[in-house]
């Protein structure tokens, strides 16, 4: 379970989040809605502690995140980003074992968990052995992907990772990811522009405008009863790409 | 500093106990840059060598403060000095008597023998044309005539000794007054182009160019009596060994002197030859057969000898460096005021000319391989710390945020990440520094570290082509070399994920 409690950010004197509180059970999966600048991307990064907030509190699993508790919680939370974030030293597989060999693990229990997690996302293991500059839009995606479940987390967040894809390979991965969320049944937070990606992949949305929640709700509920002419255009515009 | 300081002593150690075990004396005797004080030198380490004890002749060290500097701190126990630089360089006392000069030496642990025999002091000379034109004997016949063209070397008109007191003295002034080299003198009063230069006594140019040395009627040039200064410790570590470098006092009179310069100057023999030849004019039947011109190294050997010490010189301080350089690289690329101080720090020794900064550690460090790996490890500092400051620059924020986000300990996140993605950028860091360092190791020379400098240094002084090249070629392949070596290095090392176009 997430829970963000009166949580607040500004650069340079400009508030771009908050006051914001929101709570997202386990397992529950909800989609952070709005244009560009409205605080999206920022609320995921102070989620994961990778910014920390000028007032207010974050936790997960019942653990606040901190300076102190970080690195430890991070371990329990994937992060995906827009293009997967490869590091490009690094063969596929590599990124995505990264992690898993700085804890030790051996080596058999990490082929086990890899094949398991290319299943998983459909990567042949000849894409695996490629350095990410020889992998297409779409793999890099499914790496950066493979990279964020290789631990096991409770949690999935991920900002924008359809966002660099071309249409086709769009659709695909967004079928392919709504199936993937389905069977995981992890806590999954899914910052999008596109409110039809946002009702294909998660139960809820929570639409922002002004580092600030304007609504939250299923995306059928909200198009029948917008709660201000913002959310009602944001709704028409998106459906009808 | 203090830890290669000690590691130097050891090694020194560890060399020198061959003949201590042999319980042999040892004797280190210093040269300064310029043919007349290797001469002398050579001729008292093989005076000493002669007695039994273990010479050594570590030869064109620099200047006089370095020399001076490296008796004072037990780098070298005796070298060839002259009475006048003693008292205007070395003590700043243009008047002390002779008791004063020994009293004062004393008190710095040197000691300082009687005359060896002849005066090298500053002169003026005139080309023979001019002489006899003008009627010119004495330095006091030049003052009616200020259309005479001088040509004084850069030391004559800035020391208080040479010119200005000179000028003073006999109200002396020449419209034409150029200041040069102290060879290119002799090359433009020989051309014509010249009439009025400063030379030494001992100069073998006076004699080969036929020049009238000037008489200085009214006293001014200070007396520059040849002596040897010595560490006084040597009577009781080397008794031996003192008493026989002491059998050259009152024997080198001023044309042997002359002549045996000529021989290394202008008939380009070894300064071992002259030396042995000098002691067979100077003690007769009774000098020492010269142990080095029985036999001087090969050139292939010298090259060999020069390259392997100019190898260690740039190897250390570029590792040190790599090894410095590196962290002060990633502590600037983290915080700004950081990056400022290292980069702005490590530009200004950049800046710094390497005889400037030599000059800076000779006092700290002393004469020789110290303070020379000191001052090449600063140079070869900046290219490292940029390079590894820059590759860690640029590496984009989505990935250091991705592998924070992992959960990677901050080592780990440098280690695993950082590091390798900017390893080309360090990489490439490390090879300029090299190729930068093996041309910048030929000033090793000066404060007697040797290496390729040491042929190129004599050449200069020497003005011998051949010479420079024995130093200069090597230093170019030895260039060229670490360029091809650091760049397959990099290939190495370097994931060949960092070298493909970025795909799509």
């Amino acid at each position: 379970m997430i829970r963000i409690d009166q949580v607040e950010k500004a650069y340079a004197g400009r508030r771009v989040l908050g006051p914001v509180t929101l709570e997202i059970a386990s397992g529950q999966r909800v989609a952070l809605v709005g244009p560009s600048g409205c605080g999206k991307s920022t609320l995921l990064r102070v989620v994961i502690g990778l910014l920390a907030p000028d007032r207010g509190t974050v936790t997960v699993s019942g653990t606040p995140m901190g300076a102190g508790t970080k690195r430890a919680l991070r371990r329990k939370i994937g992060y995906v980003i827009q293009d997967g974030g490869l590091f490009p030293h690094l063969t596929g597989e590599h990124n995505v074992t990264l992690m898993a060999r700085e804890l030790g693990w051996d080596a058999e229990r990490i082929a086990a968990r890899v094949k398991e997690l290319g299943a998983m996302t459909g990567l042949g293991a000849e894409a695996l052995v490629r350095w990410p500059a020889q992998l297409s839009g779409g793999q890099r995606q499914r790496v950066g992907i493979m990279r964020a479940l290789m631990l096991d987390p409770e949690v999935l967040l991920l900002d924008e990772p359809l966002g660099a894809l071309d249409a086709i390979t769009r659709a695909r991965l967004q079928a392919e990811l709504a199936t993937l969320f389905e069977s995981l049944g992890k806590t999954v937070v899914l910052v999008t522009h596109d409110i039809a990606e946002a009702a294909r992949l998660a139960d809820e949305s929570i639409v922002l405008r002004d580092g600030e929640v304007v609504q939250r709700g299923r995306v059928e509920d909200m198009a029948r009863a917008p709660a201000d002419p913002f959310v009602a255009e944001l709704l028409t515009r998106g459906m009808g790409t | 500093m203090r830890l290669p300081a000690a590691a130097l002593a050891l090694l020194a150690a560890l060399v020198g106990s061959g003949a201590a075990w042999a319980g042999r004396e040892e004797v280190v005797v210093g040269s300064k840059a310029f043919p007349e004080s290797w001469i002398l030198a050579e001729a008292l380490a093989d005076l000493a060598h002669a007695s039994g004890a273990d010479a050594q002749h570590r030869i064109n060290l620099g200047g006089t403060e370095l020399v001076d500097e490296a008796a004072r701190s037990g780098a070298i126990d005796a070298y060839p000095e002259y009475t006048g630089t003693i008292r205007e360089v070395i003590l700043h006392a243009p008047n002390a008597t002779d008791e004063q000069v020994r009293a004062r030496l004393a008190a710095e642990g040197l000691g300082m023998t009687e005359s060896l025999g002849f005066e090298d002091s500053y002169a003026l000379a005139v080309s023979p044309t001019a002489a006899d034109r003008n009627g010119l004997r004495s330095i006091s016949d030049l003052a009616a005539h200020p259309a005479l063209r001088a040509a004084f070397s850069h030391e004559f008109i800035g020391r208080r000794d040479g010119w200005p007191g000179l000028s003073a003295r006999y109200g002396l002034a020449f419209g034409d007054l150029r200041a040069v080299e102290h060879p290119l003198a002799f090359e433009a009063i020989g051309a014509g182009r010249a009439d009025v230069i400063d030379v030494y006594t001992t100069d073998p140019e006076i004699e080969r160019l036929s020049l009238r040395v000037l008489d200085d009627d009214r006293g001014f040039f200070p007396r520059y009596d040849a002596v040897v200064v010595y560490r006084a410790d040597l009577a009781r570590r080397a008794p031996h060994s003192l008493e026989a470098m002491r059998r050259l006092v009152g024997r080198v009179d001023r044309r042997a002197m002359a002549r045996a310069n000529a021989e290394v100057v202008t008939d380009g023999r070894s300064v071992a030859q002259a030396a042995g030849k000098l002691l067979e004019e100077a003690l007769g039947p009774d000098a020492p057969v010269s142990a080095a011109s029985a036999a001087g190294p090969s050139t292939i050997a010298a090259i060999v000898h020069d390259l392997a010490r100019h190898l260690a010189l740039v190897g250390a301080s570029v590792l040190a460096a790599a090894i410095v350089g590196v962290p002060l690289g990633v502590a600037a690329a983290r915080r700004r005021r950081v990056a400022a101080m290292v980069l702005g720090s490590a530009g200004v020794v950049q800046a710094v000319p390497a005889l400037a900064l030599l000059a800076f550690l000779v006092p700290l460090a002393g004469v020789g391989v110290v303070s020379a790996s000191v001052a090449l490890f600063l140079y070869a500092l900046l290219p490292i710390v940029q390079g590894t400051c820059t590759g860690l620059a640029i590496i984009p924020a989505s990935l250091t945020e991705a592998a924070d986000a992992l959960g990677l300990t901050p080592r780990a996140q440098l280690m695993r990440v950082h590091l390798p993605i900017a390893s080309p950028s360090i990489l490439a860091g490390i090879r300029t520094s090299a190729v930068i360092t093996v041309g910048t190791a030929t000033i090793a020379a000066l404060v007697g570290a040797g290496g390729l400098g040491d042929p190129i240094l004599e050449g200069i002084a020497l003005r011998s082509a051949p010479l420079i090249l024995r130093g200069a070629v090597p230093a170019a392949v030895l260039a060229l070399t670490a360029q091809g070596l650091l760049t397959w290095l990099e290939r190495a090392i370097v994931s060949p994920g960092l070298r493909l176009p970025p795909g799509g």
